[in-house]
């Protein structure tokens, strides 16, 4: 801000003596254009441009703004919490500060233990006792009893010596381990959230390890979010492309009924679309129903085609179609057939001409469908929450849970900001790829 | 003299403003969160209209359910709270407490005592009264199952639940280690008063999921209150866990074919928080009063089949508003559904939850 404040009117400056010089050097060199006023064409029309480009500055200004207030900040804000920690730093600088020369070899001493207990004995009176034991409580199962009861009963304590009355309070704080752990935590900032994120820990060592094998989750909901993300954006782009080419291709009124079939669920409620997905496809429903009556199935055997990764790709392919017939369509548009007459009128087979001339001619409209599909399904998570059942379950419904119901914000926003780091990474490679110019919304 | 004669309007203008804030201080609306449904029906029924009616105060119902802890965390937060009332399960409420994001409540001072004089710290149920919380019912989670699915044995015991070879089916559990983990315990022998101190060892909790992998692959798992019974009526899984008062209405209402195994029943308690920084505490306090009461408490339970949370409005619980059914026999804490009865600890879950959940999250996930 501050550099570009200074700037414009040392351009200024430039531009007046430039002009001055000119102006004694006139006439003007021969092949220099000059408007009335004897300054130059060139000149003249950059201060044009540039006086547009203010202009148009301010027209955005308003959205710009709106977009930094109730977009770019919150995310930033959120982003910050997957590395901010600042209950240990808040509630316990007594057992930190003595702590900070502590070698962490054995339990230590009686000053530790008097810092802690008059650290608890606050905490109580504050009411951050809590915040305290569930901060400590995601590195440590156990935790939060053990500082809620030890607090209650700190604010008790008159006298020392602390060491004795605390290991009487619990023994578990003769444990070296949660000394350690709050030695480590004792940071304004930590990675222990991010680590938890992709299924690491600390240790009761303060080494980095991975979590038990039977705790791994995240990893592997990265994993599936990515694989049906695309899986779904590929089955859009196969149905989507036929039905595109039908609309732009069909006469007028023709098309314009079916693109109200396309765009009539579009409108429709998400809910309600996935709702009737479950009462098509659960094992009692419709198709089931069908194909036992036609004697395809018997009906011990019905299929389970909901509450599982089936349910979620069948269920995300039809909400996200529209997305990907939308642009197709209006590139398919702008393609003129007599293109395609031309190829076939020079002997190219059918396949030959919608091969080397048609379909190069789509590429931005399916790069433009294919990015948004893709984008919109890695963030899904009301319908996987609906249809996912057990293997349906995204990356995005375990950011939900800990948003709304663990209440750890810190790991749901480590775990969102490794969902957009990794969706930013993709679109980086794919606009080396494929050119995010070439993509056309129409 | 001038300013002799300015002294009596300001008197009145001070007189007014006076006034002004002691209107302000009875709210026009109080802003009441609870879970909505057949839950919040009872509740206006037997809290919110006769307290209306009482005092000109509106109650505006607002539905939420298993988020508005983090709501209401959010709001206490950024200092914008707008909700003066919160209904929550024990375990949460504690959390909230703890943290300090709830009004602490002198409980004899505060509510009222039963009709024959016992106080309320004496007349609540034992061990509920934590500091925030103030309870409400007593509800439970269980089994109930299709009676059209058995047409010959039926399941008697969480044994049985378990049990794929005598009673083949699907079966429909909650999304939640909640209650699932102290199931696969009782039906693999371990007796109710061990349960949470075995679910505390490692070995314990491996023999849990041990046991949940058993049926894993026949169930169907839940999230709503209202997908058990509709699950069930469906006949899509043979037997669900859900919360007897949904199982109570699909039953007698509904005229489902259910029954309702009340062995190893898992009972909690859901009740009232007062968020911190309410600007209507006063009022609050006063609808916490009246609500709470012995009679507003079994009053409830003529809308729906949970147990009120005060010994002293057990005797008083009647018939249902609408069918006339006799609601004891439907209620968790009738001594004959009691018998083998589950109390969820709730301070076990607010210190295991988060690693436990992990556990159950990735076992369900793989």
């Amino acid at each position: 801000m501050h550099a570009g404040r200074q700037s414009r009117p040392a351009i200024f400056i430039i531009l007046l003596l430039r002009s001055i010089a000119m102006a004694q050097s006139s006439p003007a060199l021969p092949g220099t254009l000059t408007t009335a006023d004897g300054i130059p064409l060139k000149l003249s029309l950059q201060r044009a441009q540039r006086r547009n480009r203010r202009h148009a500055f301010f027209l955005v200004a308003p959205l710009l703004a709106f977009i930094a207030v109730t977009f770019l900040l919150p995310i930033g804000d959120m982003l910050l919490r997957s590395v901010q920690n600042p209950e240990l730093v808040s509630y316990m600088p007594r057992t930190l500060a003595v702590l900070k020369d502590w070698d962490g070899q054995e339990v230590p001493g009686e000053e530790a233990f008097a810092a802690l207990a008059q650290d608890l004995k606050i905490a109580f009176q504050d009411k951050n006792f809590g915040k305290l034991g569930t901060r400590l409580n995601y590195e440590k199962s156990g935790a939060a009893s053990l500082v809620r009861k030890s607090a209650r009963r700190a604010a008790r304590l008159e006298e020392g010596p602390y060491r004795e009355a605390l290991l009487k309070i619990d023994k578990d704080w003769g444990d070296i381990g949660i000394w350690r752990l709050i030695q480590r935590e004792g940071r304004p900032y930590t990675d222990s959230y991010l680590l938890a994120a992709v299924d690491f820990q600390y240790n009761d060592q303060n080494e980095v390890v991975a979590l038990p094998e039977n705790q791994r989750i995240h990893i592997l909901l990265f994993q599936r979010s990515f694989i049906l993300s695309l899986v779904i954006t590929l089955l859009t782009i196969l149905l989507a492309y036929p039905i595109s080419y039908l609309l732009a291709n069909l006469p007028a009124r023709k098309a314009n009924m079916l693109m109200i079939l396309v765009l009539l669920p579009f409108w429709t409620s998400l809910l309600v679309r996935t709702t009737a997905w479950i009462v098509m496809l659960q094992t009692q429903g419709v198709l089931n129903d069908l194909l036992v009556w036609i004697g395809v199935l018997d009906d011990e055997n019905r299929l389970q085609m909901i509450f599982n990764q089936t349910g979620t790709i069948i269920a995300m392919t039809h909400i996200l179609l529209p997305f990907m017939v939308l642009p197709l369509y209006s590139v398919m548009k702008t393609i003129p057939p007599n293109y395609l007459r031309a190829a076939r009128s020079l002997g190219a087979n059918p396949f030959t001409a919608f091969w080397k001339v048609y379909l190069p001619q789509t590429v931005p409209g399916v790069s433009a469908g294919s990015v948004l599909v893709f984008i919109l399904a890695i963030g899904y998570f009301i319908t996987p929450a609906l249809v996912g059942g057990r293997t349906g379950q995204l990356i995005s419904n375990r950011i939900a849970f800990h948003m709304q119901e663990s209440l750890n914000w810190g790991l749901a926003a480590a775990l969102g900001g490794i969902l957009l780091v990794a969706t930013l990474l993709l679109y980086i490679l794919y606009n080396r790829l494929v050119g995010v110019d070439k993509v056309k919304l129409g | 003299m001038q300013h002799l004669s300015t002294l009596p309007a300001l008197a009145l203008s001070t007189a007014l403003l006076l006034s002004g804030t002691a209107v302000a201080q009875q709210p026009e609306a109080l802003n009441i969160v609870s879970w909505g449904g057949a839950y919040t029906q009872s509740q206006i029924k037997a809290y919110h209209d006769p307290w209306t009616e009482k005092t000109g105060i509106k109650i505006v119902n607002i539905d939420e359910g298993g988020t508005a802890p983090a709501k209401l965390r959010a709001q206490v937060e950024s200092g914008t709270v707008t909700w003066d009332l919160v209904d929550v399960l024990e375990a949460p409420a504690i959390r909230l407490c703890d943290e300090g994001l709830a009004e602490e409540i002198d409980y004899d001072k505060v509510l009222a005592a039963a009709p024959d004089g016992t106080l309320p710290t004496e007349d609540f149920i034992e061990g509920t009264l934590s500091g925030c919380f103030i309870p409400e019912i007593v509800y439970a989670t269980l089994f109930a199952y299709n009676d059209d699915m058995f047409p010959d044995a039926k399941p008697q015991t969480i044994a049985d639940v378990f049990d794929l070879e005598k009673f083949p089916g699907k079966r429909s559990l909650e999304k939640t280690p909640y209650a699932n983990l102290e199931w696969a315990l009782y039906a693999d022998g371990v007796a109710i008063e061990d349960i949470y101190e075995v679910l505390d060892t490692d070995e314990g909790l491996d023999r849990a999921f041990a046991k949940l992998d058993t049926i894993k692959s026949q169930v169907v798992w839940w999230e709503a209150g209202a997908q058990p019974p509709q699950l069930l009526a469906d006949k899509e899984v043979a037997i669900a866990s859900g919360y007897n008062g949904r199982f109570f209405n699909a039953q007698v209402i509904e005229n489902q074919p259910f029954t309702i195994l009340w062995d190893g029943q898992v009972f909690e308690l859901d009740g009232w928080v007062i968020p911190k920084g309410t600007p209507n505490l006063e009022a609050v306090l006063e609808y916490l009063h009246f609500a709470t009461d012995t009679q507003r408490l079994a009053d409830q339970a003529k809308f729906i089949s949970y147990g009120p949370a005060r010994n002293s409005s057990a005797p008083l619980v009647a018939t249902h508003a609408e069918t006339g059914v006799d609601m004891k026999p439907h209620m968790p804490t009738n001594p004959e559904n009691f018998g083998t009865a589950i109390k969820k600890d709730a301070l076990f879950w607010v210190d295991n939850y988060d690693s436990i959940n992990q556990r159950f999250s990735a076992w369900l996930a793989q």
